[in-house]
């Protein structure tokens, strides 16, 4: 729904895509790579529906959190804007992660190799959202390196979820990671019901 | 409570707390619209005077929307949260100052077109 009332002018279209993983995966450094500006930062203040399982002080009835999220901006001609959030890292902020899904594109996974078992949460959140979703695996240096078949393994991946090798502080790699999430989220989502 | 109606007790104030509702006079829902982060925002006809009323912040958004932004980027760029974003919006948008668009939350991620249009943007940059 548009609000113009005197005139109509243009607004793009915003469109979301989420980069998750773990704390030190390169979040922000793929987000910054690829974007048109340095990485911006806005504060949302949240409220916290129904977590509460380390709240046992039932007076509250709701609790608000402050959460911060890096973000970039790509812009696409005049008619698209793609912005890229960092999901915030902290397990406890996850009820942040539907507001950011709900609506978005798909998810990127950055997964390190050191620290594998940090995208897990990711991967069944976005599963069991049904949000499509890459794993780009960062190849950070002096991390061991593995087939993306071992990755794929050792992180259960359903065979149609496209894995892939990717340099997050590079923007030609970081593009490359979009491109294939855009092309998997259009297959899952473009394709006709039962083809 | 000591001393809370002791008007030079004050040292529990933190500006970085209180800062985003002095600007929106306490209110935290807009008068109008569900902004989310990403809905884009534009300024539209004459920039308003300095009699318009407007507030310091209105006015930074009005001159950040002369390009479409989003509510995150307005908040980034102001240092404000979001939720505070959305109310001045509300405001400036009331006045048709702005243009806005309710997050496309109805965006179709059925639509070709825009998976062709994303793909065609990210391959030419």
């Amino acid at each position: 729904m548009v609000f113009a009332r005197s005139e109509r002018p243009r607004l793009p279209t915003a469109i979301k895509i989420l980069v998750a993983g773990g704390f030190g995966a390169g979040k922000t450094t793929m987000v910054g790579a690829v974007s048109e500006t340095r990485p911006l930062r806005t504060e949302e203040v949240l409220t916290d529906r129904g977590i509460g399982v380390d709240d046992l002080t039932s007076v509250e009835a709701k609790r608000t959190t402050t959460v911060a999220m890096d973000f970039g901006r790509i812009t696409l001609g005049s008619d698209y804007v793609l912005y890229l959030f960092g999901t915030p890292g902290q397990e406890r902020f996850w009820f942040v992660w539907d507001e950011l899904a709900e609506g978005s594109l798909g998810a990127v996974i950055l997964a390190d190799t050191r620290r594998l078992a940090d995208c897990f949460p990711s991967v069944d959140y976005f599963e069991r959202r049904g949000t499509p979703f890459v794993v780009a695996v960062n190849c950070f240096e002096g991390a061991p390196t593995f087939e993306l078949d071992e990755v794929r393994l050792a992180l259960q991946l359903n065979p149609s979820v496209p894995i892939i090798m990717c340099d997050a502080r590079k923007r030609e790699s970081s593009r490359e990671v979009l491109i294939a999430l855009v092309k998997h989220s259009a297959r899952l989502r473009a394709e006709p019901v039962g083809s | 409570m000591r001393g809370t109606d002791d008007p030079t007790d004050e040292h529990w104030v933190d500006p970085e707390i209180i800062r985003p509702y002095v600007v929106t006079r306490g209110r935290t829902q807009p008068a109008h619209g569900r902004f989310d982060l990403i809905s884009m925002a534009l300024a539209v006809g004459p920039p308003p005077g300095p009699d318009a009323g407007l507030d310091p912040e209105h006015l930074r958004i009005i001159q950040l929307c002369r390009e479409p932004k989003s509510v995150a980027e307005i908040a980034a760029y102001l240092d404000l949260p979001a939720g505070t974003i959305r109310v001045l919006l509300g405001d400036l948008f009331d006045r048709e100052l702005v243009s806005a668009q309710e997050p496309r939350s109805e965006v179709d991620m059925h639509d070709m077109k825009m998976y062709r249009a994303v793909l065609d943007g990210l391959r030419s940059l």
